[in-house]
């Protein structure tokens, strides 16, 4: 396998994609019959090998630019060369020097040489060699970009260059020192770009990977508003996979378990001889869910959450349907339905939110509104801290919902020790749920919510 | 190097021009991915919207490389009996009851069970070869004697135990029929899947395919596409229409416009004999164009500003 290609593997996978062996295997197969000179065909082709789905094609084009992108290193072009600039025009242009023309001639070591000649293919080659050399591919944190790129710039060989800069000052050949020390400034400002980029490309992975995992665990009310953006895209993602892993299985076969009925009906074709089988099958529902959300001011914190977990929720389960409540309760999902998560939220909180919470007044509604909808294939999740500023809390309509839906679960945000203290009423409710658990991290909610779908 | 990949261009211009005489204008991500596809023996799975022509391409596939179109519905429920084969249980009946004499006449002529049983094991599998194999979509495919373009249309819609099964075939082109044995493809097909991401398929399965997400087109693109299937729509009409379109793109909509709708708005407008698009026109065939009450509501109210819009963009004279 062709170095090139291992350690864009490296990068892509840093990057979040999942490529396995296999699909290495076959992007060499395929770089062996398209190769490397025509960029629109290596991206076409790496893409088609790579990146197997939406999301991972949007972080391949990412990365493949990041990684094949190389800006020439701008050296100073010296006077009696400045007909020869440097190709690429990208670059900002460097002034060009009035040196004479012994700076090549006084440069002994060959970083010197390059320089001195502007020859910026030379200098980014050696740059590539030199990264390689000192494994920049491990680069891991931002702290370590300082010590790589020191690292490289030895490799590159940076001492003796400082050398060749003594002995022409030394020699008292000033200008071509100078015009050496700016190209010495113009690689150190291009090994240090190379080390961003390098960064970016395989460090970002691993540090957005840590990121997640802290913000997984970490309590929601806890949270930082600057981790905000991120917990987001992980609820979504939370969402998105529960619901793929619970919609997929659909019907399992019983073997074992003859239709008899079936069976017989199916050999008339055949003068009643029994000819094909038929097993029994056993139909597995998707979910219905329906849930009820509190958006009062206790849970302020924990509401937008909650709001976009199941926004995911509705977007991939079909039959979901939501319900928001401070005392009254009103039903949201055509707005979840139809509006970006930012809009819907925007709407729920304008229209219901933050009131006091009053849970038999909702409960009501809901018992008058919802109630009918719900059959032994529903699943009930309400989400609420069950604090109904010491209002009737109506567990009677909890204990209907309970015999009418095949389940009712109760997720608390406040922790279990302080579930009945104050005005909370979630003893109250507790027996007639089949389960009621606290949840205030995306681990919670995931358990839980896997638990459910799990039936 | 350069020479070889000189080729390998050439190639993909090949195919892309093969399509297009099969009358399907691809990009040139389609084009790789239909030439890697023959030469790394592959199978491709093509996701994206619908309608932006994710089954044409099989077609237009067959008919560029002359192969028969060999196309299987998924659907859930489909199971191996519907689409690798199932044995022709009427014509065994039928056979074993109009052999019924003979065979009864043949085994007379033994003596002894022991010998009874040797002569009908001598008749063989009579009854479980070949002859009374009814082969379905996916045994056909293999069975093609000069290979074949398989369609597997829409595989997200089947259970996953059938995309499970399917793997057998998309890797090694062979199945494995327990009566029979293994029947491997004298020229492997080549196997188009479609999805339109109702489910989220098996990473085994997404392994062994090349993955092209064909995206809505870009104008350029989309004016091609109609030149090509609606001929008769004149120049102005057609850069007209297609903007129309791009700009519906951008506006947020329950479903957007794909290129199938585009093409059959061409048909319509080129039926109602317009030259260029009218807000009247453009308001009464706007069902054409979007599928839900919905969208043609908010549509409507901006329907004049982009008609107008449109308009200027191409006659800024006017």
């Amino acid at each position: 396998m062709s170095e090139p290609l291992l350690r864009f593997l490296q990068a892509a996978r840093g990057a979040g994609l999942r490529i396995s062996v296999a699909e290495g295997l076959d992007a060499v197969k395929a770089l062996a019959l398209v190769g490397y000179d025509d960029r629109a065909l290596l991206k076409d082709t790496l893409a088609l090998v790579m990146a197997k789905s939406a999301e991972e094609k949007a972080r391949f084009d990412a990365v493949f630019e990041l990684f094949f992108t190389r800006q020439a290193i701008a050296v100073p072009a010296t006077a009696d060369r400045a007909q020869n600039p440097p190709p690429d025009a990208s670059a900002e242009p460097a002034m060009p020097l009035a040196a004479g023309s012994d700076a090549a001639a006084g440069a002994a070591s060959p970083l010197g040489r390059m320089i001195a000649a502007s020859d910026a293919a030379a200098l980014a080659a050696a740059l590539e060699i030199a990264g390689e050399a000192v494994g920049i591919a491990n680069i891991r944190f931002f702290t370590q970009a300082g010590l790589y790129g020191r690292r490289i710039l030895e490799q590159m060989g940076l001492l003796e260059l400082e050398e060749d800069i003594r002995a022409l000052g030394a020699a008292g050949d000033g200008e071509a020192a100078a015009a050496l020390l700016r190209g010495r400034q113009e690689v150190e400002r291009a090994v240090r770009a190379f080390v961003e980029r390098q960064l970016a490309l395989y460090a970002e992975g691993e540090a957005e990977r840590l990121r997640d995992e802290y913000l997984q665990a970490a309590a929601i009310t806890s949270l930082d508003r600057r981790d905000l953006d991120r917990m987001r895209k992980i609820v979504r993602a939370l969402a998105k996979r529960l619901a793929t892993k619970h919609t997929r299985v659909r019907r399992r076969h019983r073997r074992g378990h003859l239709d008899v009925r079936r069976m017989l009906r199916r050999s008339m074709a055949y003068d009643g001889i029994l000819f094909q089988t038929h097993w029994k099958q056993k139909k597995i529902d998707r979910p219905k869910v329906v849930a009820l959300c509190d958006v009062s001011g206790s849970v302020a914190a924990v509401t937008e959450f909650l709001l976009l977990f199941l926004y995911g929720l509705s977007e991939v389960l079909h039959d979901t349907r939501t319900y928001v409540f401070c005392n009254r309760m009103a039903e949201v999902s055509d707005i979840l339905e139809r509006h970006s998560f930012a809009e819907a939220f925007a709407t729920i909180t304008r229209d219901f939110a933050f009131g006091s919470s009053n849970y038999g007044s909702a409960l009501d509604d809901f018992r008058r509104d919802g109630l009918d909808a719900i059959d032994s294939k529903t699943t009930v999740l309400i989400l609420g801290d069950a604090r109904g500023n010491n209002t009737a809390p109506r567990s009677d309509i909890i204990k209907s919902l309970s015999e009418r839906a095949k389940r009712v679960i109760w997720l608390n945000p406040e922790f279990k020790s302080s579930w009945g203290t104050g005005d909370s009423d979630m003893p109250r409710y507790r027996p007639y749920c089949h389960l009621a658990t606290v949840c205030n991290s995306v681990k919670h909610l995931e358990t839980v919510v896997n638990d459910l779908l799990e039936r | 190097m350069t020479d070889k990949n000189q080729t390998t261009l050439d190639a993909v211009e090949a195919v892309i021009a093969g399509l297009a005489g099969a009358g399907y204008i691809a990009s040139r991500q389609i084009g790789t991915a239909l030439f890697l596809a023959r030469h790394l023996v592959k199978p491709i799975l093509v996701e994206g919207p619908a309608g932006v022509g994710k089954t044409e391409l099989a077609k237009a596939a067959a008919a560029y490389l002359a192969l028969p179109l060999i196309r299987m519905q998924c659907y859930e429920g489909l199971d191996e009996a519907k689409a690798l084969y199932e044995w022709k249980y009427g014509k065994q009946l039928l056979y074993t009851q109009i052999l019924k004499d003979k065979l009864g006449q043949s085994l007379r002529e033994t003596d002894g069970l022991d010998a009874a049983l040797a002569r009908l094991q001598g008749f063989g599998d009579l009854f479980f070869s070949e002859q009374f194999l009814e082969a379905r979509p996916l045994l056909r495919a293999l069975q093609a004697p000069a290979g074949a373009v398989l369609l597997v249309d829409e595989v997200d819609k089947s259970d996953q135990e059938f995309e499970a099964f399917l793997l057998e075939i998309l890797s090694d082109y062979q199945v494995t029929i327990p009566e029979i044995g293994t029947i491997a493809a004298q020229v492997p097909p080549l196997v188009i899947l479609t999805s339109n991401n109702a489910r989220n398929l098996g990473d085994a399965l997404k392994r062994r395919c090349l993955h092209l997400h064909i995206g809505f087109p870009d104008a350029k693109l989309e004016e091609r596409i109609v030149a090509v299937r609606v001929p008769d729509a004149a120049p102005r009409l057609r850069r007209q229409l297609v903007d129309f379109v791009q700009r519906l793109r951008g506006i947020e909509l329950k479903k957007l416009p794909s290129v199938s709708e585009t093409i059959d708005w061409a048909r319509v407008l080129v039926l109602l004999h317009a030259s260029q698009l009218e807000p009247d026109l453009v308001q009464e065939t706007l069902n054409v164009l979007l599928k839900y009450e919905e969208d043609v509501a908010a549509v409507s109210l901006q329907v004049p500003a982009l008609t107008y819009q449109v308009r200027q963009r191409f006659e800024p004279a006017e």
